[in-house]
């Protein structure tokens, strides 16, 4: 199986890497359009800001080849929020795979969230095996409300999408590569797809 | 619900964790990723190495502990430790490290907290601050609470949030290896003013400490060593007992 992960200089991708080497498959970084487009599952990271995110992005011409993609692709946190119409972090449109806008939490909670949240609503085969109420790692401080596309939700100030999907396209708001067994398990059922 | 963080520390010296640490089970006490490991399994929802070593092959053995670290654990990890500028958190990261801890370097140059967050992203970026109180006012301590500084915790803090840190880590050098408890009135201050997830630390004796961080405290999580490193307190049995307290904790 070929896994790329998609390079476009955004973010740490070492530990999801490692995530994907302890299930027992090895992961390559790229930015070709080749290499991209003969992957068998993609993994879109991302951790920063989103307008400079999505400008490495044009820049690279990634912008125009993602949505196309016919294969599994699972955007990461940042990568998850730059799959959707548009963020009002920078202002920037995104991808427009999601059909939600990405916004900022309130001032009435903590900015950023970081830490152990609960994931419910499971509606997807990305969660088989996966209970309600698990707890998953995340930190961010823009969420994507909850919308046709949401597969997960979890609660935070008000309730937000902990994960999306729109046909081949999944994103997590978590990190799964930082969510212990739980978030190994839903890597092993993307990789599995 | 958002659960509270346990946060086990390991002193990290040239990639070894420092002597004091008594694990029977261990194959080899002073390996930082077996320990990591042991305690990613006995539920610890998050780790902070920091590193006390001072030769010049400290960058470059503290950035191999972190790939090896990443390597095999699945849960965040930060680092701290003689961090001083953004060259230093770029390597750390891009080896595998969730956040950086800065310290006395932040004191000393308060605008690079300011550019960690512009060019690397407040999630990363953890600010510690040790502090003490004297005459009734917490005033902010550097080099482990030897030397005083004119600043005020609570201004401090401020700034430290106003320049973009993702996090507090508080410590209390006048609680800090008491076994009393935490400084809970200092925290819920810090807490009431301060909108970034605050870590508490020092003075963690018995669960009912932890408890009170939280419930008292207000703290969003909360770091201990030797309790941990000496198995007085049990990673897994503590945060059964918060859950029976009520505290909002991942099982």
């Amino acid at each position: 199986m070929k896994i790329v992960i998609i390079n476009y200089g955004a973010g740490n991708i070492q530990s999801i890497k490692f995530a994907i080497k302890r299930l027992g498959h090895d992961a390559i970084l790229s930015h070709e359009p080749t290499e991209i487009e003969t992957a068998d599952k993609l993994i879109f990271p991302g951790v920063g800001e989103a307008s400079s995110a999505m400008k490495k992005l044009r820049d690279s011409g990634l912008d125009k080849i993602i949505p196309h993609l016919k294969q599994p692709v699972l955007g990461i946190c940042l990568g998850m929020q730059l799959m959707c119409k548009f963020s009002e972090e920078g202002n920037t449109e995104g991808l427009g795979i999601f059909d939600v806008t990405v916004q900022k939490f309130s001032k009435k909670v903590k900015v950023p969230q970081i830490g152990w949240n609960q994931i419910t609503n499971l509606k997807s085969k990305l969660f088989n095996q996966i209970a309600e109420k698990e707890h998953i790692y995340l930190v961010h401080s823009y969420f994507a409300p909850v919308c046709k596309e949401t597969i997960a939700k979890s609660v935070y100030d008000v309730e937000f999408s902990a994960a999306l999907q729109h046909n081949n396209f999944y994103g997590t708001q978590f990190h799964p590569e930082k969510s212990s067994a739980v978030g190994e398990l839903i890597l092993k059922n993307f990789l599995d797809m | 619900m958002l659960a509270k963080r346990i946060i086990p520390c390991l002193d990290i010296k040239d990639g070894r964790t420092v002597k004091g640490v008594n694990f029977i089970d261990l194959r080899d006490a002073g390996d930082p990723v077996e320990l990591a490991e042991l305690y990613s399994r006995e539920g610890a929802d998050e780790l902070v190495f920091l590193d006390i070593s001072a030769t010049e092959q400290k960058r470059k053995t503290l950035s191999d502990l972190v790939y090896r670290v990443a390597e095999k654990i699945n849960i965040p990890f930060t680092v701290g430790g003689g961090i001083s500028s953004v060259q230093d958190v770029d390597l750390l990261l891009h080896n595998g490290a969730d956040k950086v801890s800065i310290n006395s370097s932040a004191v000393k140059n308060p605008q690079l907290i300011s550019d960690l967050s512009s060019k690397i992203g407040s999630q990363s970026i953890v600010v510690a601050i040790d502090a003490k109180q004297i005459s009734n006012k917490w005033k902010v301590h550097l080099v482990g609470g030897k030397v005083a500084t004119k600043l005020d915790l609570f201004e401090w803090a401020k700034e430290v949030e106003d320049r973009g840190a993702g996090e507090i880590l508080f410590t209390s050098m006048d609680h800090d290896g008491t076994k009393n408890g935490f400084a809970n009135d200092a925290l819920a201050q810090l807490s009431s003013m301060i909108n970034i997830p605050i870590i508490a630390s020092g003075g963690a004796g018995n669960i009912q400490h932890f408890t009170d961080a939280f419930a008292v405290g207000k703290a969003d999580a909360a770091l201990a060593a030797s309790v941990f490193h000496f198995k007085e307190i049990s990673i897994t049995q503590l945060k059964k007992e918060l859950h029976n307290n009520a505290i909002s904790i991942r099982i």
